[in-house]
C-alpha cells in the first residue's frame, strides 16, 4: 500500500480494520475515541465483520471483551486515562482469566486535576496488572504494534492481554508519515485465533472464573508470572516476523547511539524521538551520549536493559507520571536491573511532562549536561515552577 | 405457565449438579435448576460474584455442566453480553452453527445496586439474554448487609433493629418495574414454590428474542432467620401478602400469574403483612407493640403498591 498521512488513532483503527476482529467493545475517552469512531465507520460499511458493541462504561467494556475472549472470539478495546483507571478491576481478572484481550491504550494524565494531555499516568498506574505492554515512538510504530499484539497475546505459551500504548494527541492526533502493510499480508501474519478452552464449545463444558483458596491462588498466580516470561521470547520472535513482512526493525529495547555512550536516557513513548535528536545534537559536538527506549515494558526486559546500560557512566531514567511519595516507575524497574550489576553506572531519576506539560529537547539537553558535570541529583523535577 | 410436567422435568440432565455448597436450605439451587430446566438448547451461563458463584465454583471443583463464567461483583449482566455478543459474531461468520441461549444469575446487589449499571446497559442494547436476580434481600454472602432491595424494617448487620431505630428505615427499590420501564420483550417476577409459573416465565424469557430480565424472590434461611426447610413456605408466603406479587410484562401488557392472579379476582386469600414479619427473625422487632403503628403505614403501603399494580394489570 501507499504511505499515508495519518494520525496515530487512525493508523489504529486501520490495523483493527486489516485484522478484522470477531468482537469490540468500547467506551468513549479522548484520546481514545477516534480509534472506535474510525472502526465504527469500517463496520458501517460492512468493510469488517467485527460485533462492535457500544457499552455503557469502560468497566463493561473490559468485561465484555473478557468474556468474549473467554467465549472464543478475537477481541479488541481501546481506553485512555479515567477509563482505564475505571477498567481497574477487570484489569487483573483479564489477565487471571488468560484471555488475550487486545486493547490500546492512548496514554493520558489521571486525574484530578482532571486534563486530557499526555503523560503515563494512565499506563503506570496499571503496570502490574498481567498485561503485556508495549509502547511506540510515533505513529508507524502505533501502526506496527497493532498489526503485532495478537501475535504476541495469544501465543499459547503467553495467553496474556496486551496494552499497546500510544502518547495522548502526541500520537493520537498529530498526523505523520506511515507506511501500512497489504491487508492480506496483515491478515496471513496474524493467522487465526485459536483459543484452547472457549465456552462457546459448550459440548466439552468449561467453567471460567472459579474460586481459589490460597493454594491454589498462589498457583495460579505463579502459572502468570512463568507465561509473561515466555512473553520475552516470543515478543522477539514476533518482531523477526514482522521484519520479514514490513522491512521494520524492532528491539525488546531500543538502543540509539549506545555502543560507545558513556551518558544515556531512558525514556517511553513519543519522547524517545526528541531524545534521539538531542543525542545526535550533542554527538555531533564530541560528547558520547545515547537514548534507551525499553519497546516492551511489561514484562521488564531485565537481560536486554542490563545489555544497553552496562557499561556506561550515568544513566537518567525519564518517568512521565507523578509517583507521588516514591520514585517513577521506570527509574525502579531500571534500578532493579542494575542492582547486582558490577560497576554499575549511577542512575538518576527525572520527571518530566506531567499533564502534557511540553518536554523541550533543551530541556532533554540539560539532562546529559547535567550528568557529565556531575550536577544531577538523584531526584529530579524537570520543568516545574516551584 | 410451564406446558411441562414434573415427570418429563425428573428425566432432565441437571446443568448444575447436587453437591453444591450454598447453605441448607437456600433457595439459589432450586432456582436455578428451574430456570436452566426451561430451556432445551445449550446454555452458557454467566455469573456474578456472590453466593451462588462462590458456592459453585471452588477450584479444582464445579457444580457446572453447562459453560460457566464468572469475572466480577458489579458486571454479571456485561459478562453474559460478552458472551453473546462473541456468538453473534462467530454465529454471524459461520464458525459456529448450533442455536445458543445465555443467562446471567445474580444476587440482589449485583442486580439492585453495584450491578444496576452493567444490567441497564446490556438491557438497552438488546443482548439476547436473560438476567436473573435471585433476590434474597441483602448481601448475604458477605455477612448479611442492607442493599437497596432489602424492605423497610428488616434488620441486617448494617441496618440492625436497636433500641432506638427499628431496622432499615428506607423501602425498596421497585427493580422490576425500573426494568419494565427499559421497555425490553419480557419482564417477570417469580418465586420458586409455584415452580410451572417460574418455568413458564424462564421459557418466555429464553425465547423472546431479546434481553429479559426475571426477579425471583429467593429465601435466606441465614439472613432471614428462617427454619432451614422454610425455602419454598417463606417464599409462598412473600406471595400471599403480596410482598412479592407474580406477575410479567410483555408487548406493553402487565399480566399478574398464578397466586397472585388469583389474590387479583378474589380466589385466594392476601394474608396481612403481619403474617410475613412474625415467620422471620429479621422483622421479630417489628412484633413489639410498640411497632403497630409503624406495621400499619408499612401494610397501608404496601396495599396502595398492590391497588396500583392491580391498575397497571387492567391497562
Amino acid at each position: 500500500m501507499a504511505d499515508l498521512a495519518i494520525n496515530g488513532d487512525s493508523a489504529v483503527a486501520l490495523a483493527w480494520k486489516q485484522i478484522d476482529p470477531d468482537v469490540c467493545a468500547a467506551y468513549p475517552i479522548t484520546p481514545q475515541t477516534i480509534i472506535v469512531e474510525r472502526f465504527s465507520d469500517y463496520v458501517a460499511d460492512g468493510e469488517v465483520n467485527t460485533n462492535f458493541v457500544c457499552v455503557e462504561s469502560e468497566h463493561s467494556a473490559l468485561t465484555l471483551c473478557t468474556a468474549s475472549s473467554s467465549a472464543g472470539a478475537r477481541t479488541f478495546t481501546a481506553t485512555a486515562s479515567q477509563g482505564l483507571a475505571y477498567m481497574w478491576e477487570m484489569l487483573p481478572i483479564t489477565s487471571a482469566m488468560r484471555t488475550p484481550v487486545i486493547m490500546a491504550v492512548a496514554n493520558r494524565a489521571l486525574s484530578g486535576p482532571i486534563n486530557i494531555n499526555n503523560d503515563h499516568s494512565d499506563a503506570m498506574a496499571a503496570r502490574d496488572c498481567g498485561w503485556i505492554m508495549i509502547f511506540a515512538e510515533n505513529v508507524q510504530e502505533a501502526y506496527d504494534n497493532a498489526v503485532m499484539a495478537p501475535r504476541i497475546a495469544e501465543h499459547h505459551d503467553v495467553q496474556l492481554p496486551i496494552m499497546t500504548n500510544i502518547d495522548g494527541f502526541i500520537l493520537t492526533h498529530a498526523v505523520e508519515r506511515m507506511t501500512p502493510l497489504d491487508a492480506t499480508a496483515v491478515k496471513k501474519f496474524v493467522g487465526d485465533f485459536k483459543p484452547l478452552y472457549p465456552l462457546l464449545d459448550w459440548k466439552n463444558p468449561v467453567t471460567h472464573g472459579v474460586m481459589d483458596g490460597p493454594e491454589y491462588y498462589y498457583k495460579h498466580k505463579y502459572q502468570m508470572v512463568e507465561a509473561m516470561e515466555q512473553a520475552i521470547k516470543v515478543t522477539e520472535k514476533v518482531f523477526k516476523d514482522f521484519k520479514k513482512i514490513s522491512g521494520r526493525e524492532y528491539h525488546l529495547v531500543e538502543e540509539y547511539r549506545c555502543d560507545d555512550a558513556e551518558y544515556v536516557a531512558v525514556v517511553l513513548g513519543s519522547s524517545y524521538g526528541t531524545m534521539k535528536s538531542v543525542v545526535d545534537e550533542l554527538r555531533a559536538e564530541g560528547k558520547k551520549v545515547g537514548a534507551v527506549m525499553p519497546r516492551l515494558y511489561r514484562p521488564w526486559p531485565d537481560e536486554h536493559m542490563a545489555a544497553a546500560l552496562g557499561g556506561k557512566k550515568g544513566v537518567a531514567v525519564l518517568d512521565k507520571h507523578a509517583p507521588i511519595g516514591a520514585y517513577g516507575a521506570l527509574f525502579s524497574d531500571v534500578c532493579t536491573t542494575l542492582i547486582d550489576m558490577k560497576n554499575a553506572p549511577a542512575v538518576y531519576n527525572y520527571i518530566y511532562g506531567l499533564g502534557g506539560k511540553d518536554a523541550k529537547a533543551s530541556d532533554f539537553r540539560t539532562i546529559f549536561e547535567d550528568m557529565m558535570s556531575g550536577k544531577a541529583a538523584k531526584y529530579n523535577f524537570m520543568g516545574v515552577d516551584e | 405457565m410451564s406446558t411441562r410436567s414434573i415427570k418429563d422435568l425428573t428425566k432432565l440432565e441437571p446443568k448444575m449438579a447436587s453437591g453444591h455448597r450454598l447453605c441448607a436450605g437456600c433457595a439459589e439451587g432450586i432456582i436455578a435448576r428451574q430456570v436452566l430446566m426451561a430451556t432445551d438448547k445449550p446454555v452458557a451461563v454467566a455469573n456474578a460474584t456472590g453466593c451462588f458463584e462462590v458456592s459453585t465454583s471452588i477450584y479444582p471443583y464445579t457444580s457446572w455442566n453447562v459453560p460457566w463464567i464468572h469475572t466480577a461483583f458489579g458486571n454479571g449482566a456485561a459478562t453474559c453480553a460478552g458472551l453473546e455478543a462473541a456468538y453473534q459474531s462467530l454465529k454471524k461468520q459461520g464458525k459456529i452453527t448450533d442455536e445458543m441461549r445465555f443467562v446471567s444469575f445474580a444476587g440482589d446487589g449485583a442486580t439492585y445496586d453495584i450491578g444496576l449499571q452493567a444490567l441497564s446497559g446490556a438491557m438497552e442494547r438488546g443482548h439476547h439474554m436473560m438476567h436473573v436476580c435471585f433476590n434474597n434481600e441483602a448481601y448475604m454472602n458477605t455477612g448479611i448487609q442492607r442493599s437497596s432491595a432489602t424492605q423497610f424494617g428488616a434488620s441486617t448487620t448494617t441496618s440492625p433493629a436497636g433500641s432506638v431505630i427499628p431496622g432499615k428505615g428506607e423501602y425498596s427499590k421497585d427493580m422490576t418495574m425500573v426494568m419494565i420501564a427499559h421497555d425490553i420483550p419480557y419482564v417477570a417476577q417469580a418465586s420458586p414454590h409455584n415452580w410451572r409459573d417460574l418455568i413458564g416465565k424462564a421459557e418466555k424469557g429464553f425465547e423472546c428474542g431479546g434481553p429479559a430480565f426475571l426477579n425471583v424472590i429467593s429465601t435466606c434461611p441465614r439472613g432471614w432467620r428462617t427454619a432451614n426447610d422454610s425455602a419454598i413456605s417463606m417464599a409462598q408466603l412473600a406471595v400471599q401478602t403480596c410482598v412479592w406479587p407474580l406477575y410479567e410484562y410483555e408487548n406493553g401488557k402487565l399480566t399478574l400469574t398464578a397466586d397472585s392472579e388469583r389474590i387479583a379476582v378474589g380466589k385466594q386469600e392476601k394474608k396481612p403483612l403481619m403474617d410475613w414479619f412474625s415467620a422471620q427473625g429479621r422483622y421479630k422487632h417489628l412484633t413489639k407493640d410498640k411497632y403497630i403503628p409503624l406495621v400499619q403505614t408499612l401494610q397501608e403501603r404496601l396495599d396502595a403498591k398492590w391497588e396500583r399494580l392491580l391498575k397497571l394489570s387492567k391497562l
